[in-house]
């Protein structure tokens, strides 16, 4: 078989049983593959070894509070939207190890961690996802100071991502500007078309390493028909979007309504389980845990996830600045949409419906917002 | 709307910010029944630490923890650490307990700083409460060695007892040397205390100084920064020319851990210095 | 005497855009007055009639606390007002006031003012609200006080 000469941003066409030789060509080229698989009821991201071990025939239904496997009537590889994990995960682990000490005489030395060099292969990022990292890029790769084991891991990352077709249940990528078109941040680009009579993936490469993978697979240019399909379809989901947050002068919004009563309704339903801040995927904050062996002569800095929401997150001085139940969900929800635009310069959150989906009570960010919009038109009308 | 993804990783910075650098303990003074001060110098030999004042190192205590404690020493002194904090929890229980030739772990220095080199030609209105006169002696010890460049220099203090009043000596030297006017009050007196008894709010409100050409200090428990910065607003210093060193919980002091977040604003990078008039909205708010 | 006064009278803040004729009167109740250093002004108990404005020195506001002593609650220093118990009954200080170091003061007749802002409401009036101030000022700062802020509250 003829292999064209690796043509970066050509649009191909591709059967579905190609996926799995991109995914033996990333592991030969010595990438674990990290993709979503079906686990426990979701669809989470994992190591695979094999396109048979992707959600084939999976969707999921979304709503506040609700998370539900279907099948599909189709064979979709990629039918569905976000799961409960983020690819934080694998560039910022919920627990890591940031040095060991080790006491000699009265004297002690540091031994900094060994760089994580694995080289992962995400495959199946979504838009929402491609500007979520992005996001923590600036937070840990941008500011003054930098994580040098995310940026590291950050580095040895090769992403095959993927347009939406379908919006999910709880999905406002549309009004965040973050999707559900990928416009850039990968490697390789795949579009799904799982129709009844031809089921193919357009596929594009940005990058030489994308184009080297590509190289290998079997594709055919594809056709002006395959183009304008896939084109509709994400363009469908773009306007099927399960809630809608309109964003224009919604941190100024924000920060006139500090006080507002609302926050007190939100604090009787939020149970500050945290949930929302662990499937968050540009939720960053951490602690450092210092610990020592039993015998006082090793030391280490373990450095875990934390969240706003704990008791203990801003304690200063015998007690925690945000003590209420209200004040912590005002953060963290002020923090997503207001002042991240002026740390970093963008809005915190991608639409991507995970805290709506997980949390327990089904709070609704979305839904909250329009409360504190709409309590500011009755209070002109009042006047 | 279409928005561009930067995936370029930015060069600079390699070192390995949660790192500390190592320290020797030279000296751990007892200034009052719980405070003290502990001096370093740095393990390798020849090395300098320059810092500005204001600003914070955190100090870690093999297998115990790390915590922020401002630099308290005298800036032009690059050879040497001196930082002063109070026993509240574990870590700093610990490090009272350090003697001279134990190590300890320093990363920074952190922060913002005092903004006095800027400002020649005021006066100066230091405001300190408790252990809020740490962080200000290193400004202290600036304007004491330019002192040409300012006019009146004032310092406010309020301490809760006689007993408990920093750096006697040294303010003491101060007041006679370097035409600096200290007015020291104390929560509650002693038989022996011929001084200012009560809050120094009320020292704040008839301080000698020209409201129109002075920048303002603030350091302390902020219900008192509250309440001085009311009397300052009174006599009409600008909320641009006043600041306030403000505390978190601070976990890294990179920007990384997000404990510190105050509105929009880092404690460990945007702070702990603030200007009164970048805190405004904020300030005194309940819970944020 | 008059003439001296009522310049350093007018300036201070607390009298200041009191109307002309109740700065007169005013003026006619103040003298100049001065202690040395431990020297007490008043005790607790006694009859409160007068108030104090301090031009220079440092005055303990004070309480005889059995097996303490007298015991130091406040300080009131130059530029600041000594002394409301004459504003309402039983007219009686209090408070002890003794003074810390060599005090220059205005000592102000308040039996006399008394009767003329019972005459005179206008009056009554202007000065009442003043002494709220410096009360309400004071009590503040006793409240500061009271929260301890530099002690330890784990």
């Amino acid at each position: 078989m003829a292999r064209k000469a690796p043509v970066i941003g050509s649009l191909r066409s591709i059967s579905p049983e190609q996926i799995n030789v991109l995914i033996e060509g990333l592991s030969r080229r010595g990438y674990e593959v990290i993709a979503p698989t079906v686990r426990d009821g979701a669809i989470v991201y994992d190591r695979i070894f094999s396109a048979k071990e992707l959600p084939q025939g999976y969707t999921d239904e979304q709503q506040a509070g609700k998370y539900q496997l279907k099948k599909r009537e189709d064979a979709a590889l990629f039918g569905y939207s976000v799961g409960p994990h983020a690819w934080k995960k694998f560039l910022f682990p919920s627990i890591s190890c940031a040095w060991t000490a080790e006491r000699v005489d009265g004297h002690f030395h540091i031994i900094a961690g060994e760089p994580d060099t694995t080289k992962r292969a995400f495959v199946g990022v979504r838009a929402c996802e491609l500007h979520a990292l992005a996001i923590q890029d600036r937070v840990f790769l941008e500011g003054s100071y930098v994580d040098s084991a995310y940026k590291t891991r950050r580095q040895n990352v090769v992403i095959v991502a993927v347009n939406c077709t379908q919006a999910g249940g709880t999905c406002f990528c549309d009004s965040m500007g973050t999707g559900p078109r990928v416009s850039g941040g990968y490697d390789i680009l795949l579009t799904e078309i799982p129709g009844a009579e031809e089921h193919f993936l357009l596929a594009e490469s940005a990058t030489p390493i994308g184009a080297e993978i590509m190289a290998e697979l079997s594709t055919q240019a594809a056709t002006r028909e395959q183009i304008a399909t896939a084109v509709d379809a994400v363009d469908h989901a773009a306007s099927h979007m399960g809630r809608t947050l309109p964003t224009s002068g919604l941190k100024e919004l924000l920060y006139r309504n500090v006080e507002n009563p609302r926050w007190d309704a939100l604090a009787e339903r939020c149970l500050s389980c945290a949930n929302c801040t662990l499937v968050c995927p540009t939720c960053f904050c951490s602690t450092i845990e210092d610990c020592t062996d039993l015998a006082g002569q090793r030391a280490e800095r373990i450095r875990k996830w934390d969240s706003c929401f704990t008791t203990d997150f801003s304690y200063i001085h015998g007690g925690s600045v945000r003590a209420t139940p209200r004040s912590k969900f005002r953060q963290w929800m002020m923090h997503k949409l207001a002042y991240w635009n002026d740390q970093f310069g963008s809005s915190g959150c991608t639409g991507c419906g995970r805290c709506i989906t997980w949390c327990p009570v089904g709070i609704d960010i979305t839904e909250e917002v329009r409360t504190i919009r709409d309590s500011e038109a009755t209070a002109s009308i009042s006047l | 709307m279409d928005v561009t993804i930067e995936t370029g990783i930015p060069e600079g910075i390699t070192a390995d910010p949660m790192v500390p650098a190592l320290f020797c303990v030279d000296r751990v003074k007892q200034e009052t029944e719980d405070t003290f001060t502990v001096g370093l110098v740095p393990d390798e030999a020849n090395t300098r630490f320059s810092y500005m004042p204001g600003q914070f190192n955190m100090l870690y205590v093999f297998g115990v923890g790390e915590v922020p404690i401002s630099i308290s020493g005298d800036p032009s002194v690059t050879s040497r650490l001196e930082h002063t904090t109070r026993r509240v929890g574990v870590v700093t229980t610990a490090m009272g307990q350090l003697r001279a030739g134990d190590m300890i772990g320093v990363r920074g220095p952190y922060g913002t700083h005092w903004p006095v080199t800027e400002e020649a030609g005021r006066d100066v209105l230091i405001v300190a409460g408790g252990i809020g006169l740490a962080p200000l002696r290193p400004v202290l010890y600036l304007l004491m060695a330019h002192r040409e460049k300012y006019r009146k220099i004032v310092l406010l203090y309020g301490a809760r007892s006689p007993e408990e009043i920093l750096y006697k000596r040294e303010l003491e030297r101060w007041r006679g040397k370097f035409d600096l006017e200290v007015q020291v009050t104390v929560d509650r007196g002693s038989s022996a205390w011929r001084g200012n008894v009560g809050v120094v709010t009320p020292l704040v409100a008839r301080a000698p100084f020209t409201p129109s050409n002075t920048i303002a200090l603030l350091c302390g428990p902020e219900i008192m920064m509250r309440f001085a910065v009311n009397e300052l607003q009174k006599r009409g210093v600008p909320a641009d020319r006043t600041y306030l060193s403000l505390e978190r919980n601070m976990k890294c002091a990179v920007g990384f851990c997000g404990h510190c977040q105050y509105g929009s604003m880092f404690v460990c990078k945007d702070g702990p210095v603030f200007r009164l008039d970048q805190i405004a909205w904020i300030f005194g708010k309940a819970e944020v | 005497m008059i003439h001296t006064l009522e310049p350093i009278i007018k300036e201070h803040p607390f009298f200041a855009q009191l109307p002309e004729k109740h700065l007169e009167f005013i003026t006619g109740c103040a003298k100049n007055v001065q202690f040395p250093e431990r020297q007490v002004i008043f005790r607790e108990g006694d009859p409160a009639n007068e108030f104090y404005f301090l031009r220079e020195g440092l005055v303990a506001v004070e309480l005889l606390v059995p097996s303490r002593g007298p015991t130091t609650v406040q300080t009131v220093a130059e530029g600041e007002i000594l002394g409301w118990s004459w504003v309402s009954p039983p007219y009686r200080w209090h408070f002890g006031a003794r003074t810390l170091q060599r005090t220059r003061a205005l000592v102000f007749d308040a039996k006399c003012l008394r009767a003329k802002c019972e005459e005179d409401h206008d009056l009554g009036y202007e000065i009442l609200s003043r002494f709220v101030g410096v009360i309400s000022a004071r009590l503040d700062a006793t409240r500061l006080q009271l929260l301890d802020l530099y002690g330890r509250h784990d």
